[in-house]
């Protein structure tokens, strides 16, 4: 093989064998990292933790909410800036975008902590929900507006002259074209959801542990095989929604 | 159309002014006031804090998270135009070795960091292989140093500079590449003189693309750096929660966020909105 080649088989394994290794591990009856016997013992113990149940069952339940509030407000979002552009909303949306994770969080922090003051509510899965839909929008908007590039605006203008009104002509038109970069922005507001750890751990109250957050707690307190069964399934989990979106996306 | 349009776009701007514009603005008033006794925010007005921005034992973690950063994006470059050179060349499997390069990146960031944590730990996997095949004694101490934080960043986002360099080549045209062989160019000549230099658009948005991410890492340097490789997003972090100085956080906050803009500025006045 050339050069090249191998090098880039380097950075593939570079890429893929960290995540192997632990998905592989996560099946080792030993607690150490040294292979003993194959075991599902970690699954077991992942599977009967009613916490972790439920804290898996919270994240679930903010992504799905999340990802369909920032799918259709983005959506609508990106139809109405292609019609006609408006910079700064666009501007703010990139902003966003590019602005660190953790200033984003701690942003909000200080917001909800003010608002606090004036309107009696605490910390909690709605504040989670409603940080996750505010950062999820900007990517929606980036995906369904790469689609709306490529799309013809005179398919409109004939619904138009057919009689349709304008409300016929997204609906009817211009939203079906562009259903598969709704799902493809669906997929990528429902994994950064899911997978958000900084920013929720910062608006998060005491009923609304993530699974992210038990990750990293757990991750920071050491070696535990239960957290390499939880991320195998995350990794497959992840692989498997993908696999499917693409298919439906291909139908 | 105008109330259509007005209708669809009123959600949007909702979520972005209450949740992105006005809590930054209460940031920027923030960082511009004075840190009560118990930690709340109280008044008077003060421009100090951005004044301690200078201190040497905050200025130190700054200097040492932009080195942090550049390393890391040096390292990203110098791995990913190979790599992207590589797809661009075979033509047959293009889109499923650029599928292989995003996969991670759809799995969990954390799930990530922590199969590294897996791997450097003192009974972490290399460190036990080496102990078993009786090569060290006592495990290297590989994981909670700078370099762990480095090889972190540089697995994470590999793949933000991939992209863009794949694209360019992918646009580059080969008639150019043929002229060069023709004149006499010998390969290594024609990859210095002509791709590269045709190339530099792609690998200024690749740098871009990691270095502002590394640098407002929080996560990564947080689990493999442990508590002697703290990078900014951790001192904001840190200011917000135990230190409870939240005026301070806020100036660092704003600080971050001017260098990531002047970034963004520069390069989109040098090559175009296209360029990202």
């Amino acid at each position: 093989m050339r050069p090249l080649t191998w090098f880039a088989v380097g950075i593939y394994a570079f890429l893929h064998v960290p995540l192997l290794i632990l998905c592989a591990f996560s099946f080792n009856s030993s607690r150490f990292t040294i292979w003993e016997e194959f075991s599902l013992e970690w699954y077991r113990q992942m599977f009967t933790d009613a916490q972790l149940g439920e804290e898996a069952l919270n994240s679930l339940l903010i992504a799905a909410a999340s990802t369909v509030l920032a799918t259709v407000i983005g959506t609508l979002c990106s139809y109405g800036l292609w019609k006609k552009q408006a910079k700064w909303l666009s501007g703010s949306l990139y902003l966003s975008l590019v602005t660190p994770e953790i200033i984003s969080g701690i942003s909000l922090l200080a917001f909800f902590q003010w608002a606090f003051r004036h309107w009696q509510f605490q910390l909690g899965m709605h504040t989670v929900i409603l940080a996750h839909v505010a950062f999820s929008i900007s990517y929606v908007v980036l995906v369904v507006m790469a689609r709306l590039r490529t799309a013809e605006p005179a398919l409109e203008e004939a619904a138009l002259d057919l009689g349709a009104n304008e409300w016929q002509a997204f609906w009817l038109v211009t939203l079906p074209m562009l259903r598969p970069g709704i799902m493809a922005a669906a997929l990528l507001a429902f994994t950064v959801s899911f997978d958000d750890y900084v920013i929720t751990s910062l608006v998060a109250g005491v009923d609304s542990e993530t699974l992210p957050m038990v990750l990293y707690a757990m991750a920071r307190r050491g070696a535990n095989p239960v957290v390499s069964a939880i991320s195998a399934l995350i990794f497959v989990g992840f692989g498997a929604l993908i696999l499917i979106s693409e298919r439906l996306q291909k139908t | 159309m105008k109330h259509l349009r007005a209708m669809f776009l009123a959600p949007s701007v909702f979520f972005t002014v209450v949740l992105f514009l006005i809590p930054l603005t209460i940031i920027v008033s923030y960082s511009l006031r004075t840190r009560g006794v118990y930690g709340g925010v109280v008044d008077p007005w003060t421009i100090e804090n951005y004044a301690r921005l200078f201190d040497p034992l905050y200025g130190m973690i700054m200097v040492r998270s932009v080195f942090m950063s550049l390393a890391a994006t040096a390292l990203c470059l110098l791995a990913g135009f190979p790599t992207a050179l590589f797809i661009v060349r075979n033509e047959k499997h293009k889109s499923l070795l650029l599928n292989l390069i995003m996969l991670p990146f759809w799995t969990s960031f954390l799930v990530r960091t922590y199969a590294w944590m897996f791997l450097l730990r003192d009974t972490g996997l290399i460190n036990s292989a080496l102990i078993a095949m009786g090569i060290i004694k006592e495990p290297l101490p590989l994981l909670y140093n700078e370099t762990a934080v480095i090889v972190g960043l540089v697995y994470g986002y590999l793949p933000f500079a991939v992209l863009p360099i794949f694209s360019n080549l992918e646009r580059l045209d080969k008639a150019l590449l043929e002229a060069a062989a023709d004149l006499g160019a010998k390969p290594w000549e024609t990859m210095f003189h002509v791709v590269l230099p045709l190339c530099a658009p792609g690998l200024r948005a690749a740098g871009v693309l990691v270095f502002i991410p590394c640098l407002g890492a929080y996560l990564t340097p947080d689990l493999l750096g442990g508590g002697k490789s703290i990078m900014i997003g951790n001192l904001i972090q840190n200011q917000f929660t135990t230190a409870r100085d939240w005026p301070f956080g806020s100036a660092i906050s704003l600080a971050l966020m001017a260098g990531v803009m002047v970034l963004l500025i520069v390069l989109i006045r040098r090559d175009g909105e296209e360029a990202l």
